[in-house]
């Protein structure tokens, strides 16, 4: 027995985090700088997963679709307790919006085989969309329960969801398969696991490989695939070869939303008045606003 | 290429027959953008026993409504009312089609564009109609999506130039509701609806509803906390304050992550946005997206130690201090000149 989980996750610039390093001599900030982190709610979306599998068995397969770099967060997951995960990346891919997006990962999912269970954080930090998670169920046929809270029962292929809603909650019962998006308190993610982070820690995709090689003249693509294979430290990497898609509907070709401008915001400084954090300043400001019929 | 559609269309959320305020503001900006374009303001209102809704989607605007009234759709459940969305977009082909940003909006409008294919932008903090050059083609009358991108460090102007659909949600409280001049009756289209196999696949086996009574977006005055008042605790002053000069107290997103103050009163862009007579922030800093939903209020002050926040920026009047130690200042001056 047991269910088939499959984590989408996202490596994200930490955008709540931004230090004076990261800051241009103009004000602005510059993205490259920002340090590059696991998204905080599809880490809480991988941990709803492995609890499954703890109680019920089964397996737990991680997707993410993102640069070379988005490795990084993949032997995240492998130190977590994941069973698979799988590298989607393609200059091809790049630039997509939310529904490019979701087309590339609904056509990995179906490459990674059969689900019972899709599991998503709620919305990534860099864009707060929320989309991703919808239009994949929408691109895979299947229901969906945003802004999930608990996994309250999971049997006879139904699953049973609290989820919020505005100004409360409901409770909802689905067949599987079905995509869930999970807010941050539907769990604690675990620590890492000492011994998985030792066995698992070299794994690498193709494009990391790809890079080894680029560096060392010795080493040879296929030979070096061969041997992270069979060593169990290979990480499945599709490219738009691999994967049966339209390359009109990936990356920028296939988004409809353009960014047509963007402007960095510039605080401009304007006039106010300093108040004093004294007993006299605050009379002062009080006694003003009294004068203006700002209270009552 | 096939003439483009002049029709703006708002997505109405009810709940048992209640409307939400998002839509009736919604309408009300949508009634612009469909003056800009020359175009018709519809609303789409699905439900049951819901006619009054229809109706009242008339004083805001609304030229005609989509009426879709079934005893299954009583509730809001993704699957019927994504196909329902989906189908009646891709026949009649709106050229805007506006959600709120809220829990119902923002599981059903990804579904709809997904579909569709149709661009969507989440949580535009404005929408204006422009013509604009795009990779050097000229495209007439096109949706501008602004929003605040990536932490709030830009703002962006999304646009979706090669589609004949374009899509936004908005929070609650960003447009402003305004009833229209003269409450003109419009056509009511009912669409039937016969439910498939998918319909009823997720049962609901309990909901639980309150209306909230928190309402920051008719407050007088905020008073409102960041993540620099330090504690749950420590907001027990703002409560104070607000309670003595007759406010509320809300909190940045910052402050609602950390625990500080509850979700529903958390005003910015994924927030709520207010338009207060005053508005005291205290310990926060001032990011575009806190700003974004309340720069419009009539008078601010700010309290924070740093003297660089953003905040002192957009602030008519600037204390650098601590907000624990400046707080009950004002309490004991304000009793004072009350007595």
């Amino acid at each position: 027995m047991g269910y088939k989980s499959i984590v989408l996750v996202k490596q994200v610039p930490d955008t709540a985090n931004i230090s004076g390093q990261v800051m241009r001599p103009d004000g602005t900030v510059n993205r490259a700088k920002l340090p590059a982190i696991f998204n905080p709610e599809d880490k809480v979306a991988l941990e709803v997963a492995l609890q499954i599998k703890d109680k019920y068995g089964g397996e737990v397969k991680v997707i993410t679709m993102g640069p070379p770099k988005a490795s990084d967060v993949l032997r995240e997951c492998l130190y977590l307790g994941a069973d698979a995960v799988f590298l989607v990346s393609d200059r091809k891919f790049a630039g997509a919006d939310t529904l490019a997006t979701s087309y590339v990962i609904s056509q990995a999912i179906k490459k990674t085989g059969d689900f019972d269970l899709i599991f998503a954080g709620r919305q990534a930090i860099d864009g707060d969309t929320a989309q991703v998670g919808p239009q994949t169920a929408e691109k895979l046929g299947i229901p969906q329960i945003t802004y999930a809270e608990e996994i309250t029962d999971l049997r006879n292929g139904r699953i049973t969801v609290k989820r919020r809603i505005d100004g409360g909650h409901e409770v909802l019962e689905s067949p599987l398969p079905v995509l869930i998006t999970v807010i941050k308190s539907a769990a604690m993610p675990r620590p890492f696991q000492a011994k998985r982070v030792m066995a698992v820690k070299n794994a690498r995709s193709l494009l990391d490989l790809e890079k080894m090689t680029e560096s060392n003249s010795l080493l040879n693509i296929d030979d070096l695939k061969v041997e992270y294979i069979s060593n169990n430290l290979y990480i499945p990497t599709y490219t738009v070869d691999d994967l049966d898609v339209d390359p009109d509907r990936c990356g920028l070709a296939g988004s409809p939303t353009k960014v047509h401008k963007v402007e960095y915001v510039v605080l401009d400084g304007g006039e106010h008045e300093e108040i004093e954090p004294t007993k006299e300043g605050i009379d002062h400001l009080v006694d003003k606003l009294m004068r203006d019929h700002i209270f009552g | 290429m096939k003439e483009l559609s002049k029709e703006v269309w708002v997505f109405i959320e009810q709940h048992s027959g209640k409307p939400a305020e998002v839509s009736f503001e919604l309408l009300s900006k949508g009634r612009k953008l469909a003056e800009k374009l020359s175009g018709i303001l519809k609303s789409v209102v699905i439900g049951h026993s819901i006619q009054a809704v229809a109706k009242e989607t008339f004083r805001y605007g609304a030229e005609e409504v989509l009426l879709i009234d079934h005893p299954d759709l009583k509730d809001y459940k993704t699957l019927p009312y994504s196909r329902i969305m989906s189908e009646l977009v891709s026949h009649y082909q709106p050229r805007i089609v506006l959600y709120g940003a809220t829990f119902v909006g923002r599981d059903l409008a990804p579904r709809v564009a997904s579909f569709t294919r149709s661009g969507l932008t989440a949580d535009c903090t404005d929408l204006q109609i422009a013509n604009v050059t795009y990779l050097r083609k000229e495209y007439q009358d096109l949706l501008l999506q602004i929003r605040p991108a990536f932490g709030g460090n830009i703002i962006a102007t999304i646009i979706t130039p090669g589609v004949p659909v374009q899509m936004a949600t908005v929070r609650e409280g960003v447009m402003e509701k305004v009833a229209a001049e003269s409450s003109r009756e419009g056509k009511i289209t009912e669409i039937p609806y016969t439910p498939d196999e998918m319909a009823a696949v997720i049962k609901i086996i309990e909901r639980y509803h309150e209306e909230s009574k928190v309402n920051l977006k008719t407050a007088p005055i905020i008073v409102a906390g960041g993540y620099g008042i330090g504690s749950k605790d420590n907001f027990s002053l703002l409560h104070e304050l607000a309670d003595l000069i007759g406010g509320e107290v809300a909190g940045s997103r910052a402050a609602v992550d950390a625990g500080f103050i509850p979700p529903n009163r958390q005003v910015g862009q994924t927030g709520v946005t207010v338009r207060p007579k005053l508005y005291i922030a205290c310990g926060i800093s001032g990011a575009i997206q806190h700003r974004a939903g309340m720069k419009d209020a009539k008078k601010i002050i700010a309290v924070n130690t740093d003297h660089d926040a953003p905040i002192f920026d957009i602030c008519h009047y600037g204390i650098i201090g601590d907000a624990m130690e400046v707080i009950p200042m004002f309490i004991e001056a304000y009793r004072h000149k009350l007595k």
